[in-house]
């Protein structure tokens, strides 16, 4: 105890956050092999993954580089659609599932950087509220492009056509994207380790980056954008390194959560599910990815634990939503946290 | 001090309420596999006579929402016949529907929430996206599953375990070029189609394909998306423009009901053709019915229909929940006759196991002729790939109800 209290705070809320992901794991994968998990809960662990990978990423742009975007989806989109039709491409070339199921997901994170540097390249120019509509448009422009998009595989290779499908496959040739039908059939190879080993990689890259110079220039930037520039900071460079950064995650988680489901369709990724992961992060905090993690841990499961109230559960689960933001933003309650922390310390010092 | 007791106190608290509500609903899943697995345990709670033992049948749809009025009528349709059934005595059955909003996420959560409570036979889902991502996990856990609406090829596809109690997408699009040649409704066609949406789109593509074949001229082929699905002056302009006497629309009730009230402000008067998915353009709030006067649609029910059953199952549906049923309470109600039918003819008892009773079902299905409400008096018959083979009924609304056109 005496060691960790020498560690400086940052490196002493790093190893909480990695503990408290890595004890999860262990007592859901023990619970799990004990068969003591109902299928419910067994259903959305892979989904949690997801959306914890999700709401840290975005907290990379929203919480750290301190811009506001809508169009996170967008990303998740991209590693999704890349990520399965690599995953079918090596079906046969690739015969490990795990292997196929990372190189998947490596290529939707390749694709969803590519996608994130594209488009960083006209939004990083904007600030604030143009930024947010901008990055808001771009994920539906994401969307209509993969409900408009045909992919098929035969064996002279990879067709593609836009708007109608006209990729003319070959005998024995698969239609990999069908435009507004998606993906379907899809080997569901994605699983809770690698929902888990995914989380970890995503806490390293992220931590790390926030206490590297890296992360302090692109906080110099959130906070006074003007000085940073006059002490030489190259804006620009650091908001795209931060954006690239965020979309290359939310591109693997993606790749992820669309292995885990037999069917895939581009209307998922759309403005809802990037305000439902901006919420994530907003209730967990600017910038603070611990929170980031149990907000969308307990964000995921509770419409499913709700599931009692029938009619009523999406009303609950509003309802729940905003006593949970009032509470975590209310003085009294953070006081009392504060002065239960102090406590704390106190005696043991 | 005083403080931190009291806090450490409502942590536990919290603590029991979460293990409470977690070792309750494994506990009622042990229950449940014990009781359909192991014989003991079935017999002794069959003892307090034929109403202890129950197939428990399980289904997602989508109950609240933009499409929640197919859901919930196949809910309702479902329960219906469940209650008639326990009422006959001997073979009974519970019921349980979960919501899945018609996204596939949500769909695998509420059928893992409906397999907790020990679904032993499904209904799988009632929309084609939430059919495809459950029927996969029908197919891997062994319960069978006949979908009341799911109308997408890939929901029974490879999968022997899934049938389906509605048309396949591609088959309502060539029934409906099929009937528009055979009845010589119209020369000139115009589509308005979702094209972000696998049920409009697989109703298109064959639509197309039948109508060239039958010499069905189609002047203007429009789309549509999720974003843009308010505003359609320009697609109905480009209907009228070419002359079109016939808008056939694939899609469903909500987006019809626009295009409706916006050729009726722009004075555009063509027939309108539509599927099973603008069953339900009645009962929406909010929309004035009497511009849904002439409108034809394909649709396997009838409810004006004068046979005994049909009228018998109106009037219930009527009374319990004012409204008359549209084709997808109908089919629930077809599905759940269906499966009491076969596991009747199979000799099923509740404590037989998920795997044993798909067996036996699967067997039934693929051999077995069954009379509902939906189809016509030669029955209906499911093939080894879970497809239903039944004549559709073209339909036009007169005076605000369904008039068969034939």
């Amino acid at each position: 105890m005496g060691k960790v209290k020498k560690l400086g705070a940052k490196t002493r809320y790093n190893i909480i956050t990695y503990t408290v992901v890595v004890l999860a794991y262990i007592v859901m994968q023990l619970l799990s092999t004990g068969d003591m998990l109902t299928s419910s809960i067994e259903g959305m662990l892979v989904p949690i993954c997801v959306y914890i990978v999700m709401a840290v990423s975005l907290n990379l742009t929203v919480g750290v580089l301190g811009e506001l975007s809508l169009g996170h989806a967008g990303f998740m989109s991209v590693g999704a659609f890349s990520g399965v039709t690599v995953a079918v491409i090596l079906e046969n070339a690739v015969a490990s599932e795990p292997l196929r199921l990372a190189i998947a997901m490596v290529a939707g994170a390749v694709f969803a950087a590519i996608a994130g540097f594209l488009i960083g390249i006209p939004v990083l120019r904007l600030n604030g509220d143009y930024l947010a509509i901008v990055t808001l448009a771009f994920g539906e422009i994401i969307k209509s492009i993969f409900n408009n998009l045909y992919v098929g595989l035969d064996s002279n290779g990879l067709h593609f056509s836009l708007l109608s499908d006209n990729t003319n496959l070959a005998e024995g040739g698969e239609l990999i994207i069908g435009g507004p039908m998606g993906i379907g059939g899809i080997d569901r190879i994605s699983t809770f380790t690698a929902g888990f080993v995914l989380i970890i990689i995503t806490l390293i890259i992220v931590l790390n980056m926030m206490n590297s110079r890296t992360g302090r220039a692109v906080m110099a930037i959130r906070d006074n954008r003007i000085a940073a520039e006059s002490i030489g900071i190259q804006v620009t460079k650091y908001k795209m390194i931060a954006f690239v950064t965020s979309a290359a995650l939310a591109g693997a988680s993606g790749a992820l959560f669309a292995m885990n489901y037999s069917t895939i369709a581009a209307n998922k990724f759309d403005f809802n599910t990037s305000i439902l992961v901006l919420v994530f992060v907003v209730l967990g905090g600017l910038g603070n990815v611990l929170g980031s993690v149990i907000a969308a841990a307990a964000l995921t499961v509770l419409p499913e634990a709700l599931r009692g109230f029938d009619d009523y559960r999406m009303l609950t689960y509003a309802i729940v939503l905003i006593l949970v933001m009032l509470a975590t933003n209310s003085s009294t309650v953070r006081g009392f946290i504060d002065r239960l922390r102090f406590k704390k310390t106190g005696k043991e010092s | 001090m005083k403080k931190k007791i009291i806090a450490m106190l409502l942590c536990v608290a919290m603590l029991l309420c979460v293990t409470a509500c977690g070792g309750e609903s494994s506990s009622s899943d042990d229950a449940s596999d014990s009781s359909s697995s192991t014989e003991d345990s079935g017999t002794s709670s069959g003892e307090g006579g034929d109403t202890a033992a129950a197939f428990k049948i399980g289904g997602t749809g989508p109950l609240t929402g933009s499409t929640s009025i197919y859901g919930i009528a196949a809910q309702n349709g479902a329960q219906i016949a469940v209650d008639e059934i326990n009422a006959l005595g001997g073979i009974q059955f519970e019921l349980r529907y979960e919501d899945d909003t018609n996204d596939p996420e949500k769909a695998v959560n509420a059928y893992n929430a409906v397999k907790d409570w020990g679904m032993q036979i499904s209904l799988g889902s009632v929309t084609s996206k939430p059919g495809e991502a459950t029927s996969i996990l029908n197919y891997e856990d062994r319960i069978f599953a006949l979908t009341p609406s799911a109308s997408s090829v890939a929901t029974v596809e490879g999968k022997d375990n899934v049938f389906q109690m509605c048309f396949t997408d591609p088959n309502q699009g060539m029934a409906s070029a099929q009937y528009i040649a055979e009845q010589d409704m119209a020369t000139k066609i115009a589509i308005i189609w979702k094209n972000d949406d696998v049920y409009s789109k697989g109703i298109h593509d064959t639509f197309v394909e039948e109508a060239n074949e039958r010499g069905l001229e189609i002047v203007s082929d429009t789309t549509f998306a999720d974003g843009n699905a308010t505003d359609f002056s320009v697609q109905l302009a480009d209907a009228q423009s070419n002359g079109a006497d016939l808008i056939f629309l694939p899609m469903y009730y909500e987006p019809a009901s626009l295009i409706l009230t916006q050729a009726n402000a722009m004075g555009y008067t063509p027939k309108f053709f539509g599927v099973d998915g603008m069953d339900g353009i009645l009962t929406m709030p909010g929309f004035d019915a009497s511009l849904a006067e002439g409108v034809m649609l394909l649709t396997p029910f009838n409810a004006d229909a004068d046979d005994e059953k049909t009228q018998a199952f109106v009037e219930k549906y009527e009374e319990l929940y004012g409204e008359t049923p549209n084709q997808f309470a109908a089919d629930a109600y077809d599905c759940i006759y269906a499966i009491y039918q076969a596991l009747e003819a199979a000799e099923c008892t509740p404590d037989m196991s998920n795997e044993e009773l798909c067996d036996a079902l699967i067997e039934q299905f693929t051999t077995m002729t069954f009379e509902g409400l939906t189809g016509d008096g030669e029955g209906i018959t499911w093939d080894e790939d879970g497809l239903v083979s039944k004549n559709p009924k073209g339909m036009v609304i007169e005076d605000g109800v369904y008039v068969g056109l034939d």
